[in-house]
This record gives structure tokens, C-alpha cells and sequence, in this order.
């Protein structure tokens, strides 16, 4: 029982960075309505430009290599070069394609991700690199000693991170005024700009807030597996969350994500045995399948007759 | 004057209705076939052949596959190159358990096998619409590769799943050159894409398109649309399965289940994107396009920075213009190439007086 | 076809209205919480132009949806044909002989005029998959079978000369006229049109309104008829069902539903 619990915390700890990953394309999606598909391109970009500013930083001002300040001026960098990202995408691919079907949009943003992956390595180069966020990746001795599991540090560390973001990011939707907005543009756009709610400010915001995220899920997959081109992957991982929590709604990315976390690890130890393993490339995304013929309106979302 | 509808008045709805309509149309297809299986195998070099011909024809074949379902029937699936990758291995089973199995019989069932397997990812698209539908095709992609890694009866107990296609032969006849083989393999996809020309100007394309653009009324006048998608599927797949199994016996030779990786079925799609969404003529400019283009970019950066070129630019400068490529395409023309082909036979249609 | 039709509905006695045909019970529909229909009764009869009148939501597009089938209601029962009809879908109503248009064109954008009104001709059309792979023989005489039918759909709505045009570069009046043509491409015995003359000018309203009376005198087919052009509605229908707020306030020839006070009351409390 011990070694089921033990796979299970593994798993919905790393369920909570799914669940991360989830809401930058739930952020993305309630602003602009784009499934964008680029968001695992983006968090490959935001790590790497991190990991290059880290390098550059101490050759250009001086600061001490690995410094507390180093690392703050590159999450700054890469954070500023996030946003510019995201606004340029808003501005140059996606106001032009207003009003073109979501397949078209979303077709554009699978090219972006190809786009976002080739400029990153051009300017970075594509070799992996370490990322030390100066955790431990370890067993966490006392739980070890009292229920003897094995519990890594960095996991929870890395959990305990991505779960802060993701409830402060479900207050601010809640509560704040750029929040309130930002639901009604989801709800309409049309009515939206009707009211005046000025949407480039909106749209500003969000990519900016998809871009911490994705920098933020970028620094932990990074730190823990380094910064390569594999990071591009955790967007893969976060879609199935998506088709299960649906993708307008923030607590279904969060259900979602520990869903997915916990189920994949336990169907990998307890049923990749008998086929032969690796089973985690496919499973979740049949478990949502399956999940989706018995309630195909997601596991939040409201069931809806189209209005003819 | 020379290419022309007007005087060629069509005297009975039988003539309206032939394939290619328009007499220039007929000549030029003539023309056309004519240069592809004459002069072409008896001037390219064995280069052009294997490098380039015969990649761009099988995947004409894979991306009017993509085509049938996304173009015509209006659902997106990422999930091509696993299809293609059922076709590879059914042809491969058939030729390798059953004694004197006639290579063409194999390579259909490899294609229906295929079709099968479509039919079952098609499954979810009673139910969800859009792009959760191609995330759940995601599932295809990953899940048949990794069935195809792991159990190792596929690959008859290769290591890592990898098989070598058995030798070619029709009638006694072995297909060893690439010459042959390049016959073979655009005689296949001529004929599959005429049949597909045919399928999608017929009521069962009509039905297709009609589930595609607005599925309550298609309901409406009494199509179903469940069978309209899982068709679309099945034909579909059929086209991307029959794909596969030449890529393994006319164009590779030796094939594994991870080539036919997420990013293949990405390029099918871009091929269809950059050809020409809803067009079997878009789907071999498109394919054309996608194969030609990295030969093109290297020699381009061999002459731009002549043997000193950077450790990995050549791929980086490749995914960006690629990328790039989409989001231009999707912007500025959303019917791809075959729509400039179009458009340029109307301006055709008025010179040398245009109004 | 049109001629045969014509000839069959002539030998009934023309425009002669007849039995019923579609007899709706205490139909109650709602979404979440919001009643759309509530406890609503009526029939159409056979040769007849029913109409349904009311201000906005009052819930005439949803009486119709119920009618073939794209809405389920909750409650009650519907006869066609002196038949209850049970679990009702769109497909099984068309096989049934119902037809009908949008109040919001339903066209399929991408495809010509012809092919919009050839898919109207689905049900009819038996050729298999591979038949038509292989457009030869059996397929191709039938869809040159069907092409002539729907080519006397399109010189009975005298749209020839836009035959090739896709329906989406059409202006709006043509788009309707097609639509109609679609439905009437599958020779139906009852024809659901909602609104149809919305949004066009007087001269398309003209024409719209003889196709409607043409369609019903020269083929005896049974019209249901969503229309806010009460001049119209109250020249060419048999009868009017007035809703308001989902519920049945009116029904009967059109003199009476003018001077009943209810609708009256109903029409001057909104801005009509
Ligand atoms: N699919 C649906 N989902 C939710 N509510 C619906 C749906 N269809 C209709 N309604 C609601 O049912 C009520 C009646 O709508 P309906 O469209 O039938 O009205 P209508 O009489 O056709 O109005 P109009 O003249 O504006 O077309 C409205 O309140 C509408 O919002
Ligand atoms: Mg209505």
C-alpha cells in the first residue's frame, strides 16, 4: 500500500505541472480564443532565453556567475522577452485571422510553434543546458523514515510553486477587475468591445501572464530534465488535460492535470507491465477519449444544444 | 486564345458532368501523364527518381488522404503518418505470412487495415468536434507507434520494430529498379487519385462537405452524420495507409514505427495547408512544395555560406520557414496553391481580351 | 418531377385542404431553466399554409425544431400522419418527407448552388461508397438522373444563371431563394420555412411569396410558415397560430387571430 501511495503523490505531484501548463492554454484561449497550440514552443523559448540570459548576464555587467541577482535579471529578460512574444503573435498571427474558423486558428498555431522552436535555437542554439535552481532532488528523509516512501524534494518543491501560481491565478480571475474582464471577452467578444473594455490592454496582459507561466513551467522541466528541445513536449502532455477540464475552465485544467498525473503513473507501474511499459505517450490522451463518450461537454463544462 | 470555355457549349448534363470538364483541361491531363510516364523515366536521373519523385507522389497519396478528411469533410487529424504507418506494416504482415500474396492485394489491405484502425479513432468524432477532436487524434499518433514498438509480432521480432520490405513482384515481374518502381508508384497514385477526384464531386463528397460546413443541416436534409465522418475516416485512412506501405516497398525499403512520428504527420498536414485545403490537385503541389523545400534551403545556405555553415542552422532556418510558411498561407491564402492555379487560369481564361 | 407532382396534387383536387397531417399535444420544451414552449397544441393539415406569428422568442423557431426533430421536447405528443411519433430525429423526419429552410441561411458555404441543392436529393440517391469512386455506369446515370431534377428546381426559382456560384459570394435574398431550393430538391409533403422573407426587399418578398404559393398550389405541398410581415402573413395562409412567451394565445383563420384581443394586446406591447 506504501508503494501505491508512493507512485500516487508521484503522480499528482507532477499532475500539478500539467495543470500549469493547462492554464496558459486557458488563459490564452479565454482572451483570444485560440487553442494555441504554440504554448509548449513558448515554453521551451521562455527557459531557453532564461538559460541564455543566465550565461550572458555575468560577461556583460559583471555580476557574480550563479548570483541571486543574475538570476532575477534573467527571469526579468526572459519574462519581458515573453511578452513581447505574445504580443507580436497577437498582433502579426492571430488579428488577422479574426473571425476564420477555430481549425484555421488553430492550424496557425501549430505553424507558430514550429516558428517559435527554429527562432529559439537560432538564437540560443540548440544545445541542452543545465538549469540548477539550487533544490535538491532528493528523498525527503522524514517522510521516508515514518511511511517509508520515497517522496523528491524537488517535486514537492516544484508542486508547491506551479499549485501557488495556479490558485493565485484562479483568485485573479475571480477577483480582480482585469479578471472580470477578461471572462466577459471569453464569454463575447463582441459584447465585450461593446462595453469598452479596452481588449488590447486585455489581450497585453494575458500573453504576459501565459508568458510567466510558461517561464515558470519552463525553469522546473528545466531544471529537472535541462533545458532542450523535449521541453517543447509539455504541451503534448497538457492536452489531454485540456480535453478532459475543457479548455475555458480553470478548475477543470487543475481536476484535470491531477487527473492525468496520478492516472498515467499508476496505469505506467500498474498496467505498463503487462504491455510491455511506456504506456505514458498515450494513456491519458485515451483515458479523456474514453471520458469524453460518456460526457463529451468535459468534466465542468455545461451541456449545450446547438442553437438552430 | 488558348485556353477557352466559351464555344464549348455542353449539349447534355453527362458532358457537364465529366471529370475535367473543359477540352484544355483533357489535353493538358493528357499532356501531363503523358511526361510523367514517358519522358520522365527515361530522362531523370536516378537522384531525381528516388529523392524526389517518388517521395512527392506517395505523399500526394498521404495528403489527399489528409485532404478527404479535413478538406472535405471538415475534420482535423494529426494523426496521418500513424495511419501510414498501419498501411506499412499490414502490407508488410501480408506479404510476410501469407505464401504467393500478390504485392498490389497486399498493399489494399494493407489500406483497408488502415482503414479499420480509422474507423476506431474516428470513433470520438460523434462526439467532440474541432480541435479537441485533433488532440484526440493525438492518441492514434501515439498510440499505433508505440503498439507497433512493442509488440514485436508486427515486426516479425526485429529489434526495435524495424522491417525491411520484401521484394517487389507483379506477375513474375520484379519491380527493382528505381526506374519500376517509380512507375509503380505513380501508377498507383494515379489511379487512387483519380478515384478520390471521382469520390468528391459525388454525392458522397457532397455529403462530406455538407458535414463540414454546417452538420445540423446537413441532419437536417437527412444525411447521417456519423456515417459521413466515419467514412471520411475510412476512405481517409485507406489513402494514408496505402501511402505507407510505399513508402516502405518503393521509396525506403526498411521503415521503423518511429519514423512515422508526430512531425511527419505535421508536414502532411502543411502540405495540405500550403497546397491547398479541399484539393486534390493542392495535395500534389502541396506535397511537391514540402519535399523540395529543405533540398532547395541547403543548397541555398551551401552557396550563401559557402562549407562554412553553422552547426544546425540549415534546421533551425527549415522550422522557421516552415512555420512561417503556415501562418503566411493561412493569412494570406487559405486555399493554398491550387487556388493560384485557379486564378491564374481565369486570368488565362479571358487573355488575350480581358473585359 | 414538377410535373408529375403537379399532376398527382391536381388529382387530389389541387389546393383542396385535407386530412391532418401533423397534430402536436401539450409540447412543452425548455433549456436549463428557460421554458421555451410551454403546453402548446395545434395540427397542420394536409395542402395547407399553417403560419406561426409572435413577437421575438416567443418561441416559433423552436416549435419547429421540435416539429422535425432537432429539439426534443420534454413534454408531450406528436402524430404525424395519425402515427405517435416517439424519439424523432432530423434524419428520420426528412426520410419522412420534412423539409425545411433557416431562419439563419444554413447553407453549405463552400459549395456551388447546384451542389447545395443536389445534397437536398441525398435521401433519393442509392449509389454505394465505391460506386461513386468509380462514377461509372449505375452511379453517373444517377446522378444525371437527379442533376435533371434539380435542374428544374433551379428554372422553377429562375436561378440558372448562378448554377456554378458558391453560395457564399451570393447576396442574401439569393442565398434564401437557395435554400428553398434545397429543401425543395427533396420533393417534400411537408415544407418548414422560417422566416424566409426576413431582411429582403419588397421585390424579393414578391418573389419569395409566389415560389411559396406556387410550391403549395402546383405540388399540394403542406407549408409551415414563420413570417413577421403580418401583410403577408395574413394574405396567403390558411391559418395562424399566435405564440407568446411559449404559450398558445391564438389559432384559427387569419380574420379571427387579428381581432382576438390577446394577440392584439400581444403585438402592441412590443415594438412591432
Ligand atoms: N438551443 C437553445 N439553447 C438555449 N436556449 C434556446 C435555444 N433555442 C432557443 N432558446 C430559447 O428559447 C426561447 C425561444 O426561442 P426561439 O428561437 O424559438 O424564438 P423565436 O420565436 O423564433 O424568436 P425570433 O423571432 O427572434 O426568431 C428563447 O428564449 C431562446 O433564447
Ligand atoms: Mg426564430
Amino acid at each position: 500500500m506504501g508503494f501505491f501511495f508512493e507512485v500516487l503523490i508521484g503522480g499528482l505531484l507532477s499532475g500539478v505541472l500539467y495543470a500549469l501548463v493547462a492554464l496558459g492554454f486557458v488563459l490564452i484561449y479565454k482572451a483570444s480564443g485560440v487553442f494555441n497550440f504554440a504554448q509548449g514552443a513558448m515554453v521551451f523559448f521562455a527557459a531557453l532565453t532564461f538559460v541564455g540570459f543566465q550565461a550572458l548576464l555575468p560577461g556583460w555587467t559583471g555580476l557574480e556567475e550563479g548570483s541571486v541577482m543574475v538570476f532575477w535579471l534573467a527571469f526579468i529578460l526572459a519574462l519581458a522577452s515573453m511578452i513581447v512574444l505574445g504580443i507580436l503573435t497577437e498582433k502579426v498571427v492571430l488579428r488577422p485571422l479574426v473571425n476564420q474558423p477555430q481549425i484555421t486558428l488553430f492550424m496557425a498555431t501549430i505553424g507558430l510553434s514550429f516558428l517559435v522552436e527554429g527562432i529559439a535555437q537560432a538564437i540560443w542554439g540548440a544545445n541542452v543546458r543545465a538549469l540548477d535552481l539550487g533544490i535538491a532532488d532528493e528523498p525527503i528523509g522524514w517522510i521516508l523514515d515514518s511511511a517509508d516512501m520515497i517522496v523528491s524534494s524537488f517535486d514537492v518543491f516544484a508542486a508547491a510553486l506551479a499549485g501557488i501560481l495556479v490558485a493565485a491565478l484562479a483568485l485573479f480571475f475571480q477577483y480582480t477587475k482585469v479578471g472580470r474582464a477578461l471572462r466577459a471577452v471569453a464569454d463575447d467578444h463582441q459584447a465585450a468591445l461593446s462595453i469598452g473594455i479596452p481588449l488590447q490592454h486585455i489581450w497585453a496582459i494575458v500573453w504576459g501572464v501565459a508568458g510567466f507561466v510558461a517561464l515558470v513551467a519552463g525553469l522546473i522541466w528545466g531544471a529537472r530534465s535541462g533545458v532542450q528541445f523535449a521541453l517543447t513536449f509539455t504541451a503534448l502532455k497538457a492536452l489531454p488535460v485540456l480535453i478532459l477540464g475543457g479548455f475555458t475552465s480553470v478548475p477543470g485544467a487543475i481536476v484535470g492535470g491531477l487527473i492525468i498525473g496520478a492516472s498515467e503513473k499508476l496505469a505506467e507501474v500498474y498496467i505498463g507491465p503487462f504491455v510491455g511499459g511506456g504506456i505514458e505517450g498515450w494513456f491519458p490522451y485515451m483515458l479523456a477519449l474514453f471520458f469524453l463518450l460518456v460526457r463529451p461537454e468535459g468534466l465542468f463544462g455545461e451541456k449545450h444544444i446547438d442553437r438552430v | 486564345m488558348l485556353y477557352r470555355e466559351a464555344g464549348q457549349f455542353k449539349a447534355s448534363y453527362k458532358e457537364d458532368q465529366q471529370i475535367f470538364p473543359i477540352r484544355q483541361d483533357r489535353v493538358g491531363m493528357a499532356v501531363i501523364l503523358a511526361i510523367f510516364f514517358l519522358a520522365v523515366p527515361m530522362f531523370a536521373s536516378e537522384y531525381w527518381l528516388q529523392a524526389i519523385l517518388i517521395p512527392v507522389l506517395i505523399f500526394s497519396l498521404a495528403a489527399i488522404g489528409l485532404n478527404i478528411l479535413t478538406g472535405y469533410a471538415g475534420q482535423l487529424s494529426l494523426g496521418s503518418a500513424a495511419f501510414m504507418a498501419v498501411g506499412a506494416f499490414g502490407a508488410y504482415n501480408f506479404m510476410l505470412r501469407i505464401d504467393g500474396m500478390p504485392f498490389i492485394v497486399a498493399l489494399i489491405l494493407g489500406g483497408l487495415c488502415s482503414a479499420l484502425v480509422g474507423v476506431a479513432f474516428g470513433l470520438p468524432s460523434l462526439r467532440i468536434k474541432g480541435f479537441y477532436l485533433a488532440v484526440a487524434t493525438l492518441a492514434a499518433q501515439f498510440f499505433i507507434v508505440w503498439a507497433l514498438v512493442k509488440f514485436p509480432w508486427f515486426s516479425n521480432h526485429s529489434s526495435s520494430g524495424v522491417i525491411s520490405a520484401q521484394e517487389v513482384n507483379i506477375l513474375g515481374f520484379a519491380f527493382d529498379t528505381p526506374v519500376l518502381k517509380y512507375l509503380l508508384t505513380l501508377a498507383v497514385v494515379v489511379v487512387l487519385a483519380l478515384l478520390a477526384k471521382n469520390l468528391v464531386r459525388s454525392t458522397t463528397g457532397r455529403r462530406w462537405m455538407a458535414v463540414r460546413d454546417m452538420d445540423v443541416a446537413a441532419e437536417v436534409i437527412g444525411i447521417r452524420p456519423m456515417r459521413a465522418k466515419l467514412s471520411a475516416f475510412a476512405v481517409s485512412s485507406f489513402y494514408c495507409g496505402v501511402a505507407g506501405a510505399l513508402y516502405a516497398y518503393t521509396y525506403l525499403g526498411t521503415v521503423e514505427p518511429e519514423g512515422f512520428n508526430l512531425d511527419l504527420s505535421f508536414k502532411i498536414l502543411f502540405m495540405i495547408i500550403i497546397g491547398g485545403v479541399g484539393s486534390i490537385l493542392g495535395s500534389f503541389l502541396g506535397a511537391a512544395f514540402i519535399v523540395l523545400l529543405p533540398i532547395f534551403l541547403n543548397v541555398f545556405m551551401h552557396s550563401v555560406f559557402a562549407g562554412s555553415l553553422p552547426a544546425g542552422l540549415g534546421s533551425n532556418l527549415e522550422l522557421i520557414v516552415f512555420g512561417g510558411l503556415i501562418i503566411f498561407f493561412l493569412i494570406v491564402e487559405p486555399h493554398g496553391l491550387a487556388r493560384l492555379w485557379t486564378l491564374a487560369k481565369d486570368k488565362l481564361r479571358l487573355w488575350p481580351f480581358p473585359h | 418531377m414538377m410535373n408529375d407532382m403537379a399532376q398527382d396534387a391536381t388529382a387530389e383536387g389541387g389546393r383542396r385542404i385535407g386530412e391532418v397531417i401533423l397534430d402536436l399535444q401539450h409540447i412543452s420544451l425548455s433549456f436549463g431553466g428557460v421554458n421555451a414552449l410551454t403546453d402548446i397544441s395545434f395540427d397542420v393539415r394536409e395542402h395547407e399554409i399553417r403560419s406561426i406569428i409572435g413577437p421575438n422568442g416567443a418561441g416559433k423557431s423552436s416549435m419547429l425544431n421540435v416539429m422535425n426533430g432537432v429539439y426534443h421536447p420534454q413534454k408531450g405528443n406528436i402524430l404525424f400522419r395519425g402515427e405517435p411519433r416517439q424519439k424523432m430525429d432530423p434524419h428520420t423526419a426528412a426520410a419522412q418527407g420534412i423539409a425545411r429552410t433557416f431562419q439563419n441561411i444554413a447553407l453549405f458555404k463552400g459549395m456551388t448552388v447546384l451542389d447545395n441543392i443536389m445534397t437536398g436529393r441525398n435521401l433519393k440517391m442509392k449509389c454505394n461508397l465505391l460506386e461513386h469512386a468509380l462514377f461509372w455506369g449505375k452511379a453517373q446515370r444517377e446522378e444525371i438522373e437527379h442533376r435533371k431534377k434539380v435542374e428544374d428546381v433551379i428554372d422553377f426559382l429562375e436561378i440558372q444563371s448562378i448554377r456554378k456560384t458558391p453560395v457564399g459570394r451570393l447576396p442574401y435574398g439569393l442565398q434564401k431563394r437557395v435554400e428553398l431550393g434545397r429543401a425543395l430538391a427533396a420533393e417534400p409533403t411537408l415544407l418548414l420555412l422560417d422566416e424566409p422573407m426576413a431582411g429582403m426587399n419588397v421585390e424579393e418578398k414578391q418573389d419569395m411569396c409566389r415560389f411559396i404559393l406556387d410550391v403549395n398550389d402546383q405540388f399540394g405541398t403542406t407549408i409551415v410558415l414563420i413570417e413577421h410581415d403580418m401583410g403577408v402573413v395574413m394574405d396567403i395562409s390558411d391559418r395562424v397560430v399566435v405564440l407568446d412567451y411559449g404559450k398558445k394565445i391564438g389559432d384559427g383563420p387569419p380574420d379571427e387571430v387579428k381581432n382576438n384581443a390577446d394577440v392584439i394586446a400581444a403585438y402592441l406591447g412590443t415594438s412591432h
